[in-house]
Formats: C-alpha cells, structure tokens, sequence
C-alpha cells in the first residue's frame, strides 16, 4: 500500500522514501533517446514519458482531486475545443479571433477606482462592522436620532479608514512592483528577422522571445532552440517553487536547428492552467510530423536561465495566464482559538446588550403608560406644537411607537457594548508581534541567512495555546544534508569512514584542478580494496559499486571558479541530495564525474578520463522504487546499474548468486538503518547483445506508443532489472540539526507532545528518535506494523490494555511510545479503529509514524484536531508536508534544502527546527499572553463606559441621553483608550525570554487557557459593574443638589472612566518602558487635550463646562475618590490571588525579581523586612 | 486542481518575490527595541507594596474625608420649600388651576430663620424637583447659533416645538430650554430692611460673552398658546438676561438648584428674613417641588456630607484592608519567588 501512496510532486523529498532515489528523475528527463549513436527518432515520445510520470503523481494537490489533464495524462490528445492555438511568430493570428491576456501582470487587488467600493466590500465581511453600519444608518432615522450624523458615522468610519489606510498602502507598494516588472525588457522577434527589446507588458502569445544567461523569463515559452545543440537549457526556478537547483528543459529536435525568424507552425496546448509541473501540447512543425510537448519543453516566467547561453522560445502563457501567476495566492486564512473563543463573549455581551436596552425599553414604556395623559403639560415634553396652524404633535408617535423607538435608540446609545475598536485593535498588535518575531535574532538562520517569516497574520496567539506538534523527519529534524557515511561492497561492511581521511580527490583537466565541491571521508580499507590491493575481484565489485553510484543518477556537474585561476570546483547539482551525497562519495573514491550530457557521461576513473554513452534510463517510480541506467561502457559491453530501496532490490536480485553476499548486505543494511542512516542498494548486470538488442526495440516501441506509454515503460524497466549481481550497499547520514534534541526536551516539558511523521523505515525512524532524544531506553515501546485489519484490531486492544495497565501502576509508570506504520495506518484511519487508534495514541508520550504517505500525514493531524480542542502544530519543508501543514492548526515551513512549497502552504515559516522553541515558549507565550489581556480589556473598557450611560438613563425618565458630549463618547473607544491597550498588546512581556525558556514548564499556561476563559470574563465584567458604579453615583450624590449642569457633569464622568480605565490597565502591566508611559499617561493626557477642545467650541451646549468644572475642589476630590474606590477591589483582589493562590507565571515573576537578591545578599526576601518565615 | 491552490502557491509576482529574499537575507539589526529588552521597570504586588499602598491611601483620605466633611458643616443653608404653602388653602385640590389661572394674585409671603452666623456672599438658589431639564426632548430644544448671532434669528432647527409662532415668524430665543423659563420671584426683607439681591454675574462669563450675542434681542417670546414660563424683556440683550443663561446650562440631574442671586451681606444668627415672592412658576403639573435655598459656601462648595462620608469610609477600609492583609501574611506567610511553589514542583499528592 505504501507503494503507490500518492505522492505531492514530483519532488517529494527522499526523506520520506529513503528508497525513492532519483526524484529528479521526474523532471530531468531520460535522454536515452537523443543519444545520438541511436538516434532514436521521436524524441517526443520522450517528453510524453516524462508527462506521464509527473501526471502520474497528483501535482500541485495534496488532495485526491485531480485536473482533467493530469487523470487521462498522455493517454489523449487535447480536444481541439480545450486547446490554445499559437501560431508560432504570427502574434496576430494567434490572438484571433479572441485576444489572449497580454503579458502585464496585476498583483494588486484595487485600482484606484474600485479601491473604495472593494475594500469597504471586503472589510464589511466582518459582522461587526455590518452591525456598526446598521446602526449608524438606523440613527439617521429623525425618530431615532440619538447621535448627529456625523458623530454616529465616526467610530466606524475610523475604523474602516485605519484598515484601509492599511490594506491602500500594502496595495501600493504591489502597484509599484507590479509597474517596474512590466516595464522590463525582453528580446522580441521583429517582424524584420532580428530581436528587438519590448517591454514585458507588450509581449504577445505567439511571439518568438529570446532570452539570455541569468535573465528572468517574461512569460511562459515552449523551447524552440537553445545555445545548446542538444537542445539543453538549465533554469532556475528559485522564484517559482523555491527549489535552488538547475532543472533541465528541452528544445525539440525539430525546432532546434531552424533560424529563429523561420520558425512557423501550430502550437496546441491546454489553456492555462497552475499545475506548475504539468504542460500538454502537441506542435504541427511545418515538414515534421506532428510532435508532442510535455513539461520539459516548457519554461516559465519567473525562473531564470543558468549555463545557457540563450534560448529562443514561443510565448504561450502571458501576463495573467501564466503559471506562477495562477499559483500566486496569499497566506492561508485562519481563525485562532482565542479569536474563536471572543466570539462566543461578543455573543454574551451582545445579550448582555439587548437586556440592556429590553430594561430601558420597559422602563420607557412604563413610564409613557403612566404619564400619558400629561404629557403636554411637562415642560420638558410638550409634545404639541402649536406653530402650525392646527395642533399638532411634535414627535410624538403614540406610547407603542414611542416603545420601540426607544428600543432602538438604546441599541444606539449602548452600541459600543460590542467593542469596535477591537478588531482593528488585534490587527495592529498581530502586525506587531509579528514584526518582533520576524526581527528576533534567535530565530535568525545564520546558515541560511534568513530570518523568520510570518505568512498569516491571524494567528499569533495560537502559538501560545500548541499542545501537539508533528513533526516532519527529513529536513526538519535534520538537516537533509546528506553525508556518504558507509558502504557494504561484496558483503563487506566499510564504516571506518568517520576515522578516514578526508580526501580532497582532485583531477587535473587542461593543467586545471578541478576539486569536487565536497569531500567526504573515505574509509581506508574501502580505498585499498579500490585501488586494487585486496584482490582484483573485490577491486572489480568496489569499482563497479562506485561506477553505478557515478552513473545511475542524474546529477549534473557544474564548474564553480575559484579565486585561484588554476582551481576549479566541481558542484554537483541535483534535485535529490542523496544522490549528491553518492556522487561526492564516488568522487572521494577516484570516480569523478565529470560531465553528463544528454548523449554521454565522463568520468573520471581512477585518473583515466573514461566516456560512458547512456543508452537508456528508466526513472524512478514509487510502484519499482528504484531507478537504473544503461550505459556503453569504453570496453564495449553494455552495462545496467540498478539503485534502489532494499526490499524492491532484493527481489530482484539474483536468488542463487552470492548468497553469503546477500545475506551480509541485509545484516550490514539492518545495522545501518538501526545507526539512523538511509539505505540504498545497488546491483549490476551485463547485458548481452541479443538481450540489448531486444531491449532496445522494445524501449523504441514503448517510446513511440501512443497509449499507455508509461505503463509499458514501466514493464520494460522492470524486465530489465532483474537477475541483478550484488554490488553493494550505501548508508547516508542525514544529520540532526542543530539543537534538536534540546529543543524536543524544551518542548516534552512545557507539555507540549511531539510526534514524528516520517516516510522511513521503522528502524530508521526508531534510531533518529533515540538520537533526538525523543525515544529514551525506558521507554515501553508499542510497535503496530501489520499487515490486516484484524491483528491492526488486535495489536491495538493489546496496546489499550497495556497503557491503561501502566496507568494504573501508578507513580511507578514508565512511559509509553507507539510505533505505528503507514501500512497500519491504512487500515486505522478513516475507520472505526482510528477511535482506538486515538485512544492509545493519547496515552503515549511519544508517538513515531513510519512509512506514512503524504495524506496520512494529514489524517493523523486530524485524528488528534477533531477529536480534541487541543491545538495542534505542524512542522516540515517538504511538499509532501504540505497536507499536514494545512491541516494543523498552525502550519511551519522549514525553508531549508527541498524547496518552498512547504513554506508556501505555510503559516510562519523559519531557517531551523530549533526555533520552535524560542516561537513557541517565547512569542506564543508572550502573544497569547496579550492577545488575551487585550482582548478582555477591551470588552471591560467599553462594557464600563456603557453601564455609565445605562445608570444615567435612570435620572432622565429613560429619554436615552447621554450626559458624556456626543464627541466625547465616540472618541472613547477609537481614540481616548484604542492606544494604550494596542502598545500593551504589543510590548508587554509577563516573563523574561531566559526565564521563559529555564522553566518551559510555564508554555502550560497558555495550554489550559489561563488568560482567557469564561470565568475571568465573568470576573472582569463583575468589575466593569462596580467600576461603572463608582464613576457614576460618586458625582451622582456629590453633585445630588447642586447647580452642576449637563456637560459638567458629562465630562467629570468621561474624564473619570477614561483615567480610570488606563489606571486599571496600568495596575496590569507587567513591564514598564518609557513607551508604555508613554501611551498611557500620553493617552490621558491626549483625552483631557480633547475634552478641553470639544468644551471650547461655543456651538456646543457644553462650551467652557470643563474650566469651570477644573475650578472647583469639588471636581478633583471627586476624581480622586472615584480612582481609589473603583481600583480597590480590584487591588485587594489581585493582591489576594497573587499570594495566595499565585499562579507558575507569578511565581516565575517573582523568581525573576528577586533572584538576584536572593543569590546576593541576605537569601531572604524583601518580605523578610516585614515578617520572619517559619 | 484548483483545490490545490494553497498548495501549489508560487510567488505572487515575479519582482515581488526577488525582494523578498533579499529581504529575508538581511540580518536582524539587534537592538534593544527590536529585541524587545528595553529597559523596564517590572513592579510586583509584594505584602509590603500592598500595605504601603492601602496605608497610604488611608492616610491621604481619612483626612481629606475630614476636611470636606468640616467644609460642609461650615456650610449655613436654609431650605425652603414653598410650592405647596404657598397656595390659598381654598385652591389645594386643584393646584394646577390656580397656577394657570392669571387672574389670582400668587404673592405669597415666607418668614426664615438663619439658624447660625452667615457670611456673605450667600447665594441664593431656587431647586427644582422632579424637573427633567436633561429629558432628550428638552436639552436638543435649543438652537445655539440663534443666541449668538442676531443675523441667524431664522436659524430654529432643533427647537421644536417651540420654533415659530402660528405666523412662521421665528422665537428669539426658541425652544422648549428658553420657553420654559423659570418665573419665581423672590424678594427678601431683614426686619424693615430691604434685603438686596444681587443677580449679575450669576450666569458664566464664557457664556456671557461667547454664547449670548450682545446684540440679540428676544423676539416674538412668550406669544404663543401656551405659555411656558417668564418673559423676556425684549430692550435687553440675551448676554444679559442672566437668569436665561443660568437656565439654560440644563441641569444634569432632575433635582436641581440654579442660582438666583447673591446677597452680599452678613447674617446673624436667629434673624428672620421674610420672603415675598411671586409663586408664578408651574411644577404642579409634573408633582414638582419648589424650594428656596439660602447658602454660603465653602472651599467645596454647597453643604453635602456625602464626599467627606465617602472619603473617610474609603480611608478607613483601606486602614482595614492593610490590617487585614499584614495579618493575612502573618499567619500564612509565602516566600515570594520560591521555585518549589511551582505547580510542577509540587507534590501532586499533597497541596
């Protein structure tokens, strides 16, 4: 079953197929059939081959959906109706009768025209602001009218304008990007025969390009020739999938030799499309037949061209149409817990709202019952106006109206019950946490220069609240850097390497010295045994083991120029790193590759140049799990080296032919995979003339089949390897990266449960969890690798009894780790055993899955995630993590060796496994932390200030005024108290990152929702009522008899609840810098700025009320009075909790205070001044 | 396939993604900012904080307690309610018809006593009860840029429904606030003496001289049907007629005071004043109580004791509290910051 899991693209990592080797075989295509001494005619054939084995992998999806195209693969012609027709140099037919998208891009999401409609469109997807609106547009109802119309409009149009503001300026900065990479240039055949520049925007489907060395591609282009006279370019396409690597592309035979400015011919090809790794057209050639076209013919914008001089191509994609275009979409969008949770207290204050405004409502009509009749005859009524010729009433529309009205007028007036300023509040604080992770220099990768990368913005705070984190092995827990560590050549194990010399083999080429980018260790006795000292048939089996390793791969060498003019470096550039680690090893042993083209390879050998000619190469696939190669060796006999994962090679090696060799092999191959290291097996054999010849024909037919044309390659490969000879075996090391096992001990202690997900073997993956320190020797290990539902069933009844067996023995309990494999996994997930699976999994400390196919990945995040509200993390840098990545609740990308389609799928992504634990510990503590206080402040700071509004209503016959200026109530929650709770949110730290990272212990916080649950809602609300009383009835029975008028009283109150809150808020910083001072004083003094400005405008009822309010005693006494007894609960009560049932965070908090001192001087606490402990 | 999107994500554009590796390559500037290790001060609840600050807080407002309650006892205050004596006793079942009756003489005469020694000034207040002065109908009836401007007396939006008479003229000054002015008037005599009220510079001078145009006269005031309270002497400017300004600062609370006048000159104890005032103003309608003050003042204004309570209770609760505390932390002392509190630390069987 683990054979044909699905894999995500063509560059799945070996990590998880140890025994996948040449993945790059995907793409850099077999080039058998170009070798010229066979001239094998069609080498569209060939291309069709490689367009099978990618469509053969679902591409670009993680899911099972697949696109047309890539289901049916090769096996049809695209239908005339779903075809592009370009006409090779003929722009103008081509673009008839529909014109294709030009070639200017558009990454921008407004112009300046739709900016406004679209981004209110956009930004009113947030129910809340609907609400607002409502609102505000119910107040422009005269009966209704309880704000002006400007006042009820502010608070949302702030709001709305600081998002957009926002989102404008992000927009122009793509507008500006978008504008230089249009106006750049290319070469653009003209119609006299010569290239011309255009700029990038003008370029036209059908157009010939051409473009030279290091220039990034303008467009999607089908090869027509290239500098080349194979047809060969190189492209980059870092700037695509990320991948540093050269990839190979093809031009066709067909097309190669003619001049560019006669080129001429139908293209048909798919419409566009994002499978990046995808392309199928077929070519009318004028004078050829008609010619296939596959991904290998196609280069795409975005890369850029390496090691070729120049190519010339036909535009098919442009602008909009091309691939890297349709692939560009943003960061996914997730919602956090804590933003999930908040929204079950906006429901509960929305509640709180409507009883609220159903008290008012009741009141008011009670009151209009019962004053019915004399209404007119109070003063402050009067509901006849008598200005009219006949009597009439003056807004008065009978006691039910009147009811309702002042229903909607409570809503109106108490609507910053649901705080507005909120979520445009957590966006800033999100931006600024993130800016503060992406700048943290532990989280910078010094190796590979980069720092962290936030992706999504929305979900800072989940990673204060991880309880499970899966793992990716290859590459995230180490480091995919292969090194060549052992070899079992003819049986014999050569693993002294780590004691061997490092061997700088260098070969002179023309008096240079070209030296291999990297040595390797060689182990002494192996080189003996190469070199010929230990008998010629052992020199015989090491050489032919290092000529397969040479070989059988499709690595390219590539020349690096050294300061020294005489030295060059010989890099060899793959898309599998093992296979690089082979080729560095080969090298080390004297067998030097030194350069592969499409018809040959030399190497070498020994210090003889010898030249191999590739007569065929059968790829890679997951169902063989090998690759091979025939090659024409200088002695004329035709050779076919196989490599591939142990159990497939085994099975076809020859049964009867050094059985104590195969039986050494094995037993060496078991204790290498137990070391940790990846395996790979390599086996020869000589084919004979007649068995080549067969071969070849029926290579030729296969090639040249119109259907089903990868199966029968297929066949032939595995017809071919078979009755292999032995050579021998490899052992990899794929190294721990830096500080793994630190990290996975940091992360055991802060509670957080670690599970590796790896596509290696059992042995391999048990090795690498004891090295990473993740698997320890007293562990009871519970292994399910079986092979039927029933003893799946029953390995797991076996392993829920012996957990809940262990549970019950008490303190004494030694942990549990489950091994389970991808085959197992097969008949668990997605069944009724996965309930069990669930319940052991739960159960054990440790959890290692091997062998597990990309999609499984992702079934077991969701075994956890929908079972448990625990939150769970995913981390890899694979494509095959992608699945897994966007399944969790938060996805990290390692961006490492294999590309950025993890990074892209990805919510946060980093250099290094390590940095989990300062992202997680350090700012998932400290954002959650945040998030969290602010997100309930806001809820209180708005909850008071409506409450004050709600208790006045009692003392105006329920008429739903506000004695607080109207100014005054809107700015409340936009400017008077919006800023402080931002730069808090951003910049407090509850604990020290050392102290934080010494006790990882205090991670659990955050896991067991202590900042932010129901009942500190609840308690915070139960403090918003005392608060609102204190602000309101300490004026109210001062000021009972006096002369105080309205707006007097009005700003006592705002002045009160505004220091009030920020006093509330200062008693819970946990850190002052001058900025915090700075925004809380600040914001105070900005509000008494305001108010001071709004009693200044003599249009106003309130005009001067706050100078003469200032003037009197009677206003500071009463301010002073209302701070202290609205704070002191609140004090008596944090005072009380904080001693006496003080929480790890208080406790580290008082660690960190005082440690020093208590290290120093005394070892007693500032207490000890008060009291002498027992 | 476009399910995959996420999956197969590129970059979202060419020139975007090359800077963004340059970007990423560049080294993090470290600074304290961006490390976010600014130098802090991180305060801790310790016991001694605790009972510093609730000691202190007593310390500070026991005292002040004190002294506003001493301020208000300083405080000399007649109260006189009147609404009801006030009335012929023929005429008590149906106030409202001898108040709107104009024809009855509503001179009324009250005798007080000042009970202790009183300094000048003294203020003299009428309260109001029950008078929603910050009702929603009544506060909006106003419109202030017809008091200002005398070229906007066309200017009545808001007033309703006291904008214009029957005729469409506008009412200088319009609206229910101004319409519904209070008409009491008081006259005070000490013995044969003519008490003097002094009633300038009873109203704000900011909304002297900002808010009531000089030059604006009433106009067509009190004409209407229904007449809601005082008239305006229309040769005298809004800036001054102060007792319209005073009126209209609407109240913030439904018992209100306003001031009528000050009388600068002492007051012995057991004087009687007698009061000869005009009940013209009707608050029968609405239940409402009408009352005379006579006051001083001290450095906190009138007499209310319920601050100087305020501050001592608070005062002595925080005395309480630091008691209360220090106790607390005799008897169940915690050594602050000791690792073995720990929750991982501890005993999960015990504690």
């Amino acid at each position: 079953m683990a054979a044909n899991r699905p894999s995500l693209n063509p560059s799945a990592p070996p990590d998880d197929d140890p025994d996948v080797l040449p993945k790059a075989a995907f793409r850099s295509r077999s080039s058998s059939s170009r070798h010229r001494a066979e001239r094998i005619p069609s080498s569209s054939s060939n291309s069709a081959v490689a367009f099978e084995r990618s469509t053969s992998k679902p591409v670009a999806s993680y899911g099972s959906k697949r696109s047309d195209s890539e289901k049916l693969g090769s096996q049809r012609e695209i239908n005339d109706d779903d075809a592009r027709f370009v006409y090779v140099n003929d722009p103008e037919r081509t673009n008839q009768p529909i014109k294709f998208a030009d070639n200017s891009i558009r990454t921008t999401k407004y112009s300046v025209l739709t900016f406004l409609p679209r981004n209110l469109f956009e930004q009113f997807h947030r129910v809340a602001y609907v609400y607002f609106l409502i609102l505000a547009g119910l107040n422009q109802v005269p009966q209704l009218g309880v704000l002006t119309p400007a006042a009820s409009i502010l608070p949302l149009a702030f709001v709305l304008g600081v998002s957009a503001v926002k989102d404008g300026y992000e927009d122009w900065r793509r507008h500006r990007s978008d504008r230089d990479e249009n106006n750049r240039t290319a070469q653009v055949l003209a119609p006299g025969g010569e290239f011309r520049p255009k700029r990038w925007k003008d370029i036209l489907v059908g157009e010939v390009v051409k473009v030279t060395a290091d220039e990034t591609l303008p467009c999607d282009m089908v090869l027509l020739a290239t500098s080349d006279p194979t047809g060969v370019a190189y492209v980059q396409t870092i700037n695509l999938d990320g991948e540093s690597n050269l990839k190979t592309r093809y031009a066709k035979q067909e097309t190669q030799s003619t001049p560019p400015e006669s080129n001429a011919g139908l293209i048909r090809c798919e419409k566009p499309n994002r499978n990046i790794y995808g392309f199928l057209a077929s070519a009318d050639v004028p004078g050829e037949k008609r010619v296939s076209l596959g991904p290998s013919n196609i280069i795409l914008r975005g890369c850029e061209l390496k090691n070729t001089r120049w190519v010339v191509g036909v535009a098919v994609y442009t602008g909009q149409d091309t691939k890297v275009m349709l692939n560009s979409s943003g960061a996914p969008s997730k919602r956090s817990r804590l933003e999930a949770h908040m929204n079950r207290e906006v429901i509960l204050l929305a509640v709180a709202l409507v009883a609220l405004c159903v008290i008012v409502t009741v009141l008011a009509g009670v009151w209009l019952a019962n004053h019915h009749d004399e209404l007119n005859d109070l003063p402050y009524y009067r509901k006849e106006d008598y200005s009219k010729r006949e009597t009439d009433t003056y807004n008065y529309y009978g006691v039910g109206w009147e009811t309702v009205f002042s229903f909607f007028k409570s809503v109106i007036l108490f609507q910053v019950m649901i705080p507005i300023a909120l979520y445009i509040s957590m966006e800033l604080v999100r931006l600024g946490q993130a800016f503060f992770m992406i700048k943290d220099k532990n989280m910078f990768d010094e190796a590979s220069k980069t720092s962290f990368q936030c992706r999504a913005l929305n979900i800072n705070e989940d990673l204060g609240q991880i309880k499970y984190v899966f793992s990716d092995k290859t590459g995230t827990l180490t480091e995919n850097k292969m090194e060549f560590r052992c070899a079992s050549v003819g049986g014999v194990d050569y693993s002294a390497a780590s004691d061997g010399e490092e061997d700088g083999h260098s070969i002179t080429v023309d008096g240079e010295t070209w030296r291999p980018k990297m040595s390797v260790k060689t182990d002494p006795e192996l080189m003996n045994a190469v070199m010929g000292g230990e008998g010629i048939e052992k020199a015989n089996r090491s050489r032919d083991f290092f000529l397969a390793l040479a070989t059988c791969n499709t690595i390219v060498p590539i020349l690096v120029d050294t300061p020294e003019p005489s030295l060059k470096l010989i890099d060899y550039q793959g898309e599998s790193p093992d296979e690089q680690a082979l080729v560095y090893a080969a090298a080390a042993y004297g067998f030097v590759l030194m350069q592969r083209t499409s018809g040959h390879i030399l190497i070498d050998v020994l210090g003889e140049r010898q030249r191999y000619d590739v007569l065929g190469l059968h790829e890679f696939d997951s169902d063989r799990k090998r690759m091979s190669v025939i090659v024409g060796s200088p002695d004329g006999t035709v050779k076919l080296f196989v490599k591939g994962a142990d159990n497939s090679m085994f099975g076809v090696i020859q049964k009867n032919l050094d059985l104590d060799i195969v039986h050494a092999t094995k037993t060496n191959l078991h204790s290498y995979s137990s070391l940790g290291l990846r395996t790979l097996v390599v086996g020869m054999r000589e084919l004979s003339e007649h068995e080549f010849k067969k071969w070849q024909s029926a290579y030729e037919n296969a090639t040249t089949a119109l259907i089903g044309r990868g199966k029968l390659l297929k066949t032939i490969a595995s017809n071919a390897e078979r009755d292999l000879r032995i050579l021998g075996a490899s052992g990899i090391e794929d190294k721990l990266q830096q500080g793994v096992p630190e990290a996975i001990e940091s992360m055991r202690q802060a509670g957080i449960k670690v599970w590796v997900l790896t596509g290696d073997k059992q042995e391999t993956a048990i090795s690498i969890g004891y090295s990473c320190k993740l698997l320890t020797s007293e562990m009871t290990q519970v292994v399910i690798n079986s092979n039927s539902r029933e003893s799946c069933k029953r390995k797991l009844q076996d392993a829920a009894s012996m957990s809940s067996r262990l549970a019950g023995a008490g303190s004494a309990k030694s942990p549990l780790a489950l091994i389970i494999d991808g085959t197992s996994l097969v008949y668990i997930l997605e069944t009724e055993l996965e309930e069990e699976l669930f319940e052991v999994a739960t159960t054990c400390d440790v959890v290692l899955c091997c062998r597990v196919a990309p999609l499984q990945k992702a079934g077991i995040v969701a075994l956890i995630k929908n079972r448990t509200d625990d939150m769970t993390l995913a981390i890899g840098d694979g494509a095959n993590d992608v699945s897994m990545i966007q399944m969790a609740d938060v996805g990290i990308g390692i961006s490492g060796q294999e590309g950025r389609q993890a990074v892209m799928a990805s919510d946060f992504a980093m250099g290094q496994f390590r940095f989990l634990v300062p992202l997680l510990l350090v700012h998932g503590h400290w954002n959650y932390q945040r998030m969290a206080y602010m997100i309930l402040y806001n809820f209180y700071r708005n909850a008071v200030f409506v409450f004050i509004l709600f208790w006045y209503v009692f003392y105006t016959e329920y008429s739903l005024i506000s004695a607080v200026s109207e100014w005054s109530s809107v700015l409340y929650s936009v400017i008077y108290t919006a800023l402080p709770t931002i730069i808090v949110g951003i910049l407090d730290k509850d604990l020290s990152r050392k102290t934080l990272l010494k006790y990882p212990q205090l991670y659990r916080a955050g896991q067991r929702d202590e900042r932010y649950n129901l009942k500190l809602f609840i308690f915070t609300m139960m403090d918003c009522i005392w608060q609102s009383i204190a602000i309101f009835y300490i004026p109210y029975l001062a000021y009972r008899h006096s002369d105080v008028d309205v707006s007097g009283l009005g700003d006592l109150w705002i002045l009160a609840v505004v220091i009030l809150v920020n006093i509330h808020l200062a008693m819970d910083v946990f850190r002052w810098n001058w900025i915090t001072h700075a925004s809380i004083w600040g914001c105070i003094a900005a509000t008494v700025i305001c108010v001071i400005i709004i009693d200044s405008i003599w249009m106003l009822p309130g005009y001067w009320a706050i100078f003469t309010m200032m003037g009197t005693g009677l206003f500071w006494l009463c301010l002073l009075d209302i701070i202290v007894a609205g704070m002191v609960p609140r004090f008596a009560t944090k005072a009380l909790t904080e001693y006496f049932w003080p929480s790890d965070v208080q406790i580290a908090r008082e660690l960190e205070k005082f440690q020093n001192l208590n290290a120093s001087t005394i070892s007693e606490i500032p207490l000890s001044t008060f009291f002498s402990h027992p | 396939m476009n399910s995959s999107s996420g999956s197969a994500a590129g970059p979202s554009s060419g020139s975007g993604d090359e800077s963004a590796p340059r970007r990423n390559s560049k080294r993090p500037k470290y600074s304290k900012f961006t490390q976010q290790e600014l130098p802090a001060c991180k305060p801790i609840l310790t016991p001694k904080w605790v009972i510093s600050v609730f000691t202190l807080v007593g310390v500070i407002f026991v005292p002040i307690g004190i002294a506003a309650l001493m301020a208000s006892n300083s405080v000399v205050e007649i109260v006189d309610r009147y609404d009801t004596e006030c009335i012929p006793a023929n005429m008590i079942a149906d106030k409202v018809a001898y108040i709107q009756n104009d024809t009855i003489n509503k001179i009324c005469t009250r005798n007080l006593t000042v009970p202790k020694d009183m300094d000048q000034p003294i203020y003299v207040y009428y309260q109001l009860d029950n008078f929603y002065q910050n009702h929603r109908r009544y506060v909006k009836s106003r419109n202030d840029a017809q008091l200002k401007d005398a070229d906007k007396a066309n200017k009545t939006s808001g007033c309703d429904p006291e904008k214009t008479t029957k005729d469409g003229s506008p009412i200088v000054p319009c609206g229910l606030i101004a319409w519904s002015l209070f008409n009491d008037t008081y006259n005070f005599t000490l013995g044969n003496q003519n008490l003097s009220v002094n009633k300038n510079g009873i109203s704000w001078k900011s909304d002297r001289d900002h808010k009531f145009g000089k030059d604006v006269y009433p106009k067509n005031f009190q004409n209407g049907t229904l007449r809601g309270g005082a008239n305006l002497d229309p040769n005298k400017s809004l800036n001054e007629q102060e007792n319209l300004i005073v009126w209209m600062r609407t109240a913030a609370l439904p018992t209100f005071r306003k001031l009528y006048g000050k009388i600068h000159q002492d007051l012995k104890a057991n004087d009687t004043i007698m009061v000869t005032l005009e009940n013209n103003y009707n608050t029968y309608s609405f239940n409402g109580k009408k009352k005379l003050v006579l006051s001083t003042s001290s450095w906190l204004g009138g007499k209310n004791d319920f601050l100087g309570i305020a501050y001592v209770t608070i005062g002595g609760l925080c005395f309480f509290l630091a008691t209360a505390f220090t106790v607390v932390y005799l008897v169940k002392p915690r050594k602050l910051g000791d690792p073995s509190y720990l929750s991982w630390n501890r005993n999960p069987l015990g504690h």
